[in-house]
């Protein structure tokens, strides 16, 4: 096996702004001191592995997941799916993908949560994957609705899936969210516009796929996402063994 | 014009959410039956070798408060050094460890071996140290650190040695309270703020 070479530095002016007055919360819990940069070491290149043993045959089924009787969550079905590469679009197979949501009223599973759209019985809202050698993956979910939160006076979250995403170094590690394309609260949004760069928000929104979806059955959306890559070069990278 | 660079754009990251649990940790978060088990319970399995260790922690926010809602995850090797999934590692040490704060006292656990030292690219031992990383509603990219250790020789290290405000290094340094247990409180602002990685 080669050395990859340590990871490409992140491009902090493609993420979104750790403070944002306009994402209250943001603004007790965002560091005030500049971050310490450093070129990567082994701390940060590897990362955890997660084998198939790990996967249940419905943990990418949100629809069926939570269901007790085999009835599946209310709302619009939906199948999520995309490819998982690094920044030099080479595929990163075998990641493990990780993805929690509201219901199709906007409500989570969750004890602190107190918006009155009521629980779906069938519904628990979490699913993951492994992408495959392509660095592919899917999810059959329900389309989460938008939702009131307390931030300014009247702020609605957009409809989004939260994705967790491991790669194979615990320096690629990231957690974003998938909005859907035509959403007008997404342009209303303080924590979507936390990311300044627009071509970067647009990133984050996934277009209607209707190549992949499935007439009578399901609409599908698009999402791929992209990861740190690590830079190769013959100057700097020992080959093993040589 | 130039050619074109062809490369891609890493995915912009959005905050994990009050609702990270339920993603993450699920039996946490009372989604009891969806999986068998939360991902990244133990870092260790029995039998593990080395000096068995538990570190116990505040992520503490602008106002002094230790808020209850933050997500950590953590990365280390073996006793020895070595990584899971490399030549020769201890197969009792998973490395990986998830665990929040809990909900009603802000505190977090994490019960791990001490990790052996591992060098840089260029050589250089660094001292043992713990990879943390932190996710939470309000932190709109997760945040990196390290954790050191007070009764190690961190002296040479070259990560703590690029601190140019040397009190600040401290704040990486976790403190020994009683035989095999540490603290290591987060800040993430303030006087005593962490120093957080760009790495």
């Amino acid at each position: 096996m080669t050395d990859l070479g340590p990871l490409v530095p992140r491009r902090r002016d493609m993420h979104p702004v750790p403070y944002d007055p306009e994402y209250k919360t943001s603004v007790t819990r965002s560091p005030r001191w500049p971050l310490l940069s450093m070129e990567s070491t082994p701390s940060e290149e590897t990362g955890p592995r997660f084998g198939h043993s790990l996967i249940g045959p419905l943990d990418n089924n949100l629809i069926l997941n939570w269901s007790k009787d085999g009835t599946g969550a209310i709302g619009e079905r939906i199948l999520m799916h995309g490819r998982v590469m690094d920044e030099f679009g080479r595929p990163v197979p075998n990641t493990l993908v990780e993805i929690w949501q509201a219901n199709a009223g906007g409500r989570y599973r969750h004890v602190r949560d107190t918006y009155f759209a009521p629980l779906d019985p069938n519904f628990g809202g979490c699913g993951r994957t492994l992408t495959d050698d392509q660095g592919r993956y899917q999810f059959l979910t329900i389309r989460p609705g938008a939702y009131p939160w307390p931030n300014r006076a009247n702020d609605w979250r957009p409809m989004h899936v939260h994705i967790s995403v491991f790669g194979h170094s615990f320096g690629q590690r990231l957690i974003t969210q998938m909005y859907f394309e035509g959403d007008p609260l997404i342009n209303l949004c303080p924590i979507a516009a936390t990311v300044k760069s627009r071509s970067q928000l647009d990133a984050l929104v996934a277009p209607l796929d209707l190549s992949m979806s499935r007439p009578l059955d399901y609409l599908a959306y698009k999402f791929d996402i992209v990861l740190r890559g690590r830079r190769q070069s013959m100057f700097e990278n020992k080959l093993e063994g040589m | 014009m130039v050619q074109p660079l062809n490369t891609l754009v890493e995915t912009a990251s959005q905050t994990g959410g009050p609702y990270v649990h339920i993603g993450c940790i699920p039996t946490f978060a009372g989604l009891g039956a969806v999986y068998p088990e939360d991902l990244g319970l133990r870092a260790i399995e029995p039998g593990a070798a080395g000096e068995a260790i538990t570190i116990t922690g505040e992520v503490i926010d602008g106002t002094g408060w230790a808020f209850r809602d933050a997500l950590l995850e953590s990365w280390q090797p073996d006793a020895n050094g070595k990584f899971a999934g490399q030549a020769g590692a201890d197969p009792q040490v998973n490395g990986f460890a998830r665990f929040a704060a809990d909900k009603d006292t802000g505190l977090w656990t994490l019960r791990t071996v001490k990790p052996g030292r591992v060098p840089t690219r260029d050589g250089r031992m660094q001292a043992p140290h713990i990879s943390i990383w932190i996710a939470a509603r309000g932190i709109n990219i997760g945040l990196h650190t390290r954790i050191y250790f007070d009764d190690e020789d961190n002296s040479t290290d070259p990560l703590l040695n690029r601190i140019e405000q040397r009190p600040r290094a401290q704040t990486l340094i976790a403190k020994r309270s009683a035989p095999g247990e540490y603290r290591f409180d987060i800040h993430l602002q303030g006087a005593a703020e962490t120093v957080f990685l760009d790495i």
